[in-house]
């Protein structure tokens, strides 16, 4: 147990040495905190602001942090304003509430399919999107409007059929993830089908899309984003202590007077709509809603979906690799994707290992 | 430590003696729980212990998985105070009841009625401040210690803004030290022994303060003495806080020992209910398991002890036997025969040392 476990206000030894501190007022309303998770997502949230504005100075034309800040906040030249306010500022807006939802999502979907591959890429939601994507770009030769939208389009179809497949009197968590990877199976091979069909520059065009990227990105990308987190964030919160007793397995769920398959939809409706809209915003970013939870986890130590922790991990995670990969490789500006791949990579390896030492593989 | 389900409401129920009953309707009700305890009330007497009324009852049930029927026109009532076990043999229906009866299953015909209402229309909540159940599997989420799960317990008496009282606290202490697990409340459960864990599990649905508590096979796949141990603990919570157990068990030693009210279940079908005095007979046993065998009186307490017939007689008699089920039912029986040797033993043993196991 960490030392911040107990700090009971009442002043007498508690009878319950629960986790976390509790607040209590004399009308009988009481709230209760764990401090070291909201100590980790208030971290988490000064790395992924900090990072911001790093990522905001970086490029052709860098500027020192304090510049950055003062131009944020209407103090700057007119070339600082433009670079500052229209040319980067959206990318890194994108950036953080791409990872936030991703994160958000991974831990959504890990908590209701219990287990930590359960995540939206891994169960087909990314594919599905692509799979939208890619038919936009390669049939229709959309525009990147008429991309974003087949990729939420692909993204909810997919999730939906997910569901509606696994679906047999309630939706068990690991009919969930094996329908899924079920589906992405077949969706990656529509796409390879897809990518044989297209011409060159189409071809091009959709590779970038697939591996996730944040180049050029504008308000028009922020402002749908920014609306559904807006609306999705707090159903989603509302319903966290349900998603907590719910992991105790669905019958001790009801018992304790869960509505088990409510709560259950309404995550997974979440989960959905959120990766969709991530995905129509930067495309299928690998990797960063399956780790992002369960490194969020490791440092709140805290049992429960920890999803605060795990949105501002996403968020961290999401800025910081796309700041590797515009600085790490000289001139050559790397798609945020394939950083974001080669850590999820690394994060796959590492818990196999360490999953073998414990022999439950 | 004589707590009683009534007074964790922190007085606000004052001298009402229906457990929990108005609590019940704290947030969310609408009188409609206390009206229909008032009209169906057969003495008129509030809170007699000695009523026979029944809370929770189940009319006309026809009970299936998919496409496979348990159980048709099932009907039966939990006497309130009791001790209810439901014994038959192995997939006779008696899970599927007690999920039945704790909303887990909806029956297909017929309703299960608590107080009166019927239990799928009422507030999950609002049930779950009433009706408690101990699942056969629970998941212990991962490091979770000993007083946060059992502090999950607390769920359907909080809210948003009312996440963890005083009084969620107290009763969160009270109940693992009714279950002898306050010192290890700052354990890992995964570190926990079998019995030790169920105890916990226990606790969380103690936590609960329900005045029915259902419980199913909570002795499953733990040894001789833990599983007394944890019979010794429902029997505690019976006699001193005069909650209502509903216990599915597989040993009809145990069920005839520690029941108050018997419930032979078999094909889906009641069989026989009553005092295990009464129910338990050589004659019963036959029909419902299919075993032929001698009835006793226990000599620890002198409840119906079943002996079963050896297997020469047994064999001998085959032939005149009832013929039909008799697969499940000798598998069934003979896995009680031999449980038996050691129970009284073991039991024995677990009270002269007062019950509790070494930590």
């Amino acid at each position: 147990m960490n030392a911040s476990v107990h700090e009971s206000k009442s002043g007498t030894a508690p009878l319950a040495p629960v986790r976390g501190a509790t607040l209590r007022t004399r009308g009988g309303l009481s709230l209760r905190v764990d401090v070291r998770a909201a100590l980790v997502g208030l971290a988490l949230a000064v790395v992924a602001l900090g990072m911001s504005v790093v990522l905001i100075g970086t490029g052709d034309f860098s500027m020192a942090p304090g510049d950055v800040v003062r131009t944020l906040f209407g103090g700057g030249t007119t070339i600082q304003d433009y670079i500052v306010n229209e040319l980067r500022l959206p990318r890194v807006l994108v950036g953080l509430l791409v990872g936030a939802s991703l994160g958000l999502a991974g831990a959504l979907f890990q908590s209701v399919s219990r287990n930590p591959l359960g995540s939206p890429d891994v169960v087909g939601f990314g594919q599905g999107s692509a799979a939208g994507a890619l038919t936009v770009i390669v049939l229709f030769q959309g525009g990147p409007n008429e991309v974003a939208a087949g990729a939420v389009a692909g993204g909810l179809l997919t999730g939906l059929g997910v569901y509606a497949l696994a679906w047999r009197k309630g939706v068990h968590g690991y009919r969930l993830v094996l329908v899924g990877i079920g589906a992405s199976a077949m969706l990656s091979a529509v796409n390879g089908y897809l990518l044989t069909k297209a011409d060159l520059v189409d071809a091009s065009r959709a590779m970038v899309w697939l591996t996730g990227s944040l180049g050029g990105r504008d308000w028009g990308q922020v402002v749908p984003l920014a609306c559904v987190c807006a609306v999705v964030l707090p159903l989603v919160l509302g319903h966290a202590r349900e998603l907590r007793m719910l992991e105790m397995g669905d019958d001790s769920a009801y018992a304790l007077g869960v509505r088990v398959e409510r709560t259950r939809l309404v995550m997974v409706l979440g989960a959905v709509v959120l990766t969709a809209a991530a995905t129509s915003a930067a495309g299928p970013v690998a990797f960063v809603a399956l780790v992002a939870p369960q490194l969020a986890r490791r440092l709140t130590r805290a049992t429960g979906p920890n999803l605060l922790p795990a949105a501002l991990m996403g968020a961290a995670l999401l800025i910081t690799a796309d700041w590797a990969a515009q600085r790490l490789f000289g001139a050559d500006q790397l798609p945020v994707g394939v950083v974001t791949g080669v850590l999820g990579g690394c994060y796959l390896l590492g818990l196999l290992l360490t999953e073998r030492r414990a022999g439950r593989i | 430590m004589t707590r009683h389900p009534r007074d964790g409401r922190n007085g606000r129920n004052g001298g009402d003696g229906e457990d929990g009953k108005n609590g019940m309707g704290d947030t969310e009700g609408t009188g409609g729980t206390v009206g229909t305890e008032g009209t169906d009330g057969t003495d008129g007497t509030d809170g007699m212990r000695k009523d026979t009324r029944q809370r929770l009852t189940a009319e006309g049930l026809t009970l299936a998985y998919d496409r496979r029927t348990v159980a048709e026109d099932l009907s039966v009532a939990i006497p309130d105070h009791s001790f209810t076990v439901i014994v038959g043999p192995n997939a006779c229906g008696k899970s599927t009841l007690l999920r039945a009866l704790s909303r887990m299953l909806r029956p297909a015909t017929g309703s299960v009625l608590l107080d009166g209402q019927a239990i799928g229309s009422l507030p999950a909540k609002k049930v779950a401040r009433t009706l408690g159940l101990l699942p056969q599997s629970s998941i212990a989420p991962d490091g979770i210690t000993v007083a946060d799960l059992v502090a999950r317990g607390r769920y359907p008496h909080q809210g948003l803004l009312r996440q963890w009282s005083e009084t969620d606290e107290r009763i969160v202490g009270e109940s693992m030290a009714a279950t002898g697990v306050a010192e290890l409340a700052d354990r890992y459960v995964d570190e926990l022994s079998g019995g030790q864990r169920q105890r916990v599990w226990i606790a969380m649905a103690i936590a609960q303060q329900t005045p029915l508590l259902l419980l199913d096979e909570p002795t499953t796949y733990l040894d001789i003495q833990h599983q007394i141990d944890v019979l010794d603990l429902c029997a505690q919570l019976h006699e001193e806080q005069g909650r209502t157990l509903v216990a599915v068990l597989h040993d009809l030693n145990h069920a005839a020992r520690y029941a108050t009210h018997l419930i032979a279940m078999r094909g889906g079908e009641v069989v026989a209910e009553g005092p295990p005095g009464e129910v338990v007979t050589a004659e019963l046993v036959e029909r419902v398991f299919g075993l032929r065998c001698q009835v006793i009186d226990d000599p620890e307490t002198g409840t119906p002890l079943v002996v079963p017939a050896a297997r020469r007689s047994r064999t001998a008699g085959a032939g005149t036997g009832t013929g039909t089920g008799t697969g499940t039912g000798a598998v069934a029986g003979g896995a009680a025969a031999r449980a038996m040797a050691g129970a009284t033993a073991a039991s024995a043993a677990a009270a002269d040392r007062g019950t509790r196991p070494p930590a």
